[in-house]
């Protein structure tokens, strides 16, 4: 395999800020970015003027963003308003600062969908649309009845992610859904595209999350413990991607593909990991995730998460924050946000205790892997 | 945002009418590529494998395996809600390519189904799928 060792370690995150989450329509994506990116600044005690690149995910307008802020960077990057860009966008900008073209990036992703009544299915034409065939959780629906019968997974076994990471969420002040739910629950809520039900589905909310890299020998002078990006890695599927959001295989050799790579370029293997972020769009993608980066083998991703596997003082604390489903809807970016603070130690009761080595991932169309540390 | 009131028809595309022109005569057909051969669905402007742009459209058995199934509880688009719960399948062709569609009746994971046309406009039938062998 190529090696990328030696980029490890070579971009750090300095601070990180984010709004709250809920409903505002009072605001646009603009002013919520300006509050994250306060946020983050004070965070990582940063002067506006140092930061010389801009990095716009969902924001409609990369120039309007930086006339708000105020800002001229040398690096400026529009992407996508896709959950798999935060992935993209965090290695996009950690390989900007490796290779000396900004210091010090804000990535900044900012979310208005619940005010704007953003309806995520339906709104883009698709082939499959005579069909009555739409919106990014039918396919999830489709693949985990798939894996239902291929491996005899269960709904209730399904049931162990969102109720785990509610847990989590009741740790976390600034989370949207706290209330406790049990499998029972899971198993009676309102269906939406069966085998799915609601709380298999994530939240939407508005917000905007911050994230500013820098390099190493900076964020050592920063207000916080500095974060190192020490290694990630890519893999996409795209040849089949008619059906959005659908993988026939659960994406699971892509995202092997990309956490091996994340894992060689950090030096480290998956039994370092003291925490995972898990993006988890809808609850089945937490399992094809763990059996991808071979946490548990193809398959027993129903078997694994039982008995409290993801949950805080389990094998493998998981989205600790809440995750999509339950703190909020920032398709990412939070979970890295959140992968930063336990790093720094800074999560009070949801603490994951020793934390070295977190882990991000996604499984979509586009998989990537982050490794973070603390040096 | 755009979401129509009415049932979903397909977008006007030149790429699919072929499709769309078998479909209503009762066929089934996904793009062949002239030049290497290859079969594949949705509709591409060049070959997926070999980058042809000799395209065209032929018809394939109408017969293939269910590989998932759902059921919609929710109206995505208003002029589908008086059919909820709707299911929608995943079929494999026989000769490869992946479909969505909905069951014509009943249908498992791994059930043999073939298509029937189900018009729903003058101008377009919608290819379902039903068990194969069934009368």
């Amino acid at each position: 395999m190529e090696s990328f060792e030696g980029l490890r370690d070579r971009a750090a995150v300095i601070g990180v800020g984010h709004t709250a989450y809920g409903s505002f329509p009072e605001t646009d994506e603009y002013g919520l970015a300006a509050q994250a990116f306060k946020n983050a600044l004070a965070d990582g005690g940063i002067d506006k003027k140092e930061i010389d690149g801009l990095l716009v995910c969902r924001i409609p307008s990369y120039a309007r963003m930086g006339q708000v802020l105020g800002i001229d960077p040398r690096w400026t990057l529009t992407l996508p308003p896709h959950g798999r860009m935060s992935g993209i966008g965090l290695i996009e900008g950690a390989l900007a600062v490796a290779t000396g073209q900004a210091r010090m990036i804000a990535l900044l992703y900012s979310n208005i969908g619940r005010s704007r009544r953003m309806n995520y299915g339906g709104e883009d034409a698709s082939v499959w649309d005579p069909w009555g065939f739409t919106s990014p959780g039918a396919s999830h629906a489709m693949m985990f009845r798939r894996h239902m019968q291929l491996y005899g997974t269960t709904t209730r076994q399904l049931a162990e992610v969102p109720v785990a990471f509610r847990r989590h969420a009741a740790l976390n002040p600034d989370a949207v859904m706290k209330k406790p739910i049990t499998i029972e629950d899971h198993e009676a809520a309102r269906p939406i595209v069966l085998p799915l039900r609601l709380f298999d589905y994530c939240l939407i909310n508005d917000g905007a999350v911050c994230i500013i890299l820098t390099v190493p020998e900076r964020a050592r002078d920063g207000r916080k413990p500095p974060v190192l990006v020490s290694g990630f890695g890519g893999s996409d599927s795209l040849r089949h991607s008619s059906i959005s959001n659908f993988d026939f295989d659960f994406w699971h050799d892509a995202v092997a593909a990309c956490g091996s790579r994340a894992y060689a370029m950090a030096g480290v293997s998956r039994t370092d990991i003291d925490a995972l972020m898990c993006y988890d769009n809808f609850s089945p993608t937490v399992l094809f995730s763990l059996e991808g980066l071979g946490f548990c083998p193809r398959g027993e991703g129903g078997n694994f998460v039982q008995n409290g596997t993801l949950s805080l003082g389990g094998a493998l604390p998981t989205n600790t924050d809440g995750g999509h489903l339950s703190n909020s809807y920032m398709q990412g970016w939070a979970l890295n946000v959140e992968a930063v603070r336990q790093l720094r130690g800074e999560c009070g009761e949801r603490q994951v205790r020793d934390c070295e080595v977190v882990q991000y991932v996604q499984a979509t169309p586009c998989s990537r892997s982050i490794i973070y540390s603390r040096h | 945002m755009t979401v129509s009131s009415e049932r979903p028809l397909p977008a006007a595309d030149p790429l699919m009418q072929g499709f769309w022109d078998h479909a209503r005569s009762g066929r089934l057909s996904v793009q062949e590529c002239i030049a290497c051969g290859s079969l594949h669905f949705p509709a591409s402007p060049v070959c997926p494998e070999c980058l042809s742009d000799r395209q065209r459209w032929t018809a394939v058995s109408g017969i293939g395996r269910v590989e998932s199934w759902v059921e919609f509880h929710h109206a995505y688009w208003p002029g589908l809600a008086s059919e909820l719960p709707y299911r929608v399948c995943l079929v494999k062709l026989r000769e490869g390519p992946l479909l969505i569609s909905n069951p014509a009746g009943a249908v498992e994971i791994g059930d043999e189904v073939e298509a029937v046309f189900e018009p729903i406009t003058a101008a377009i039938s919608l290819p379902k799928f039903r068990r194969a062998g069934r009368r």
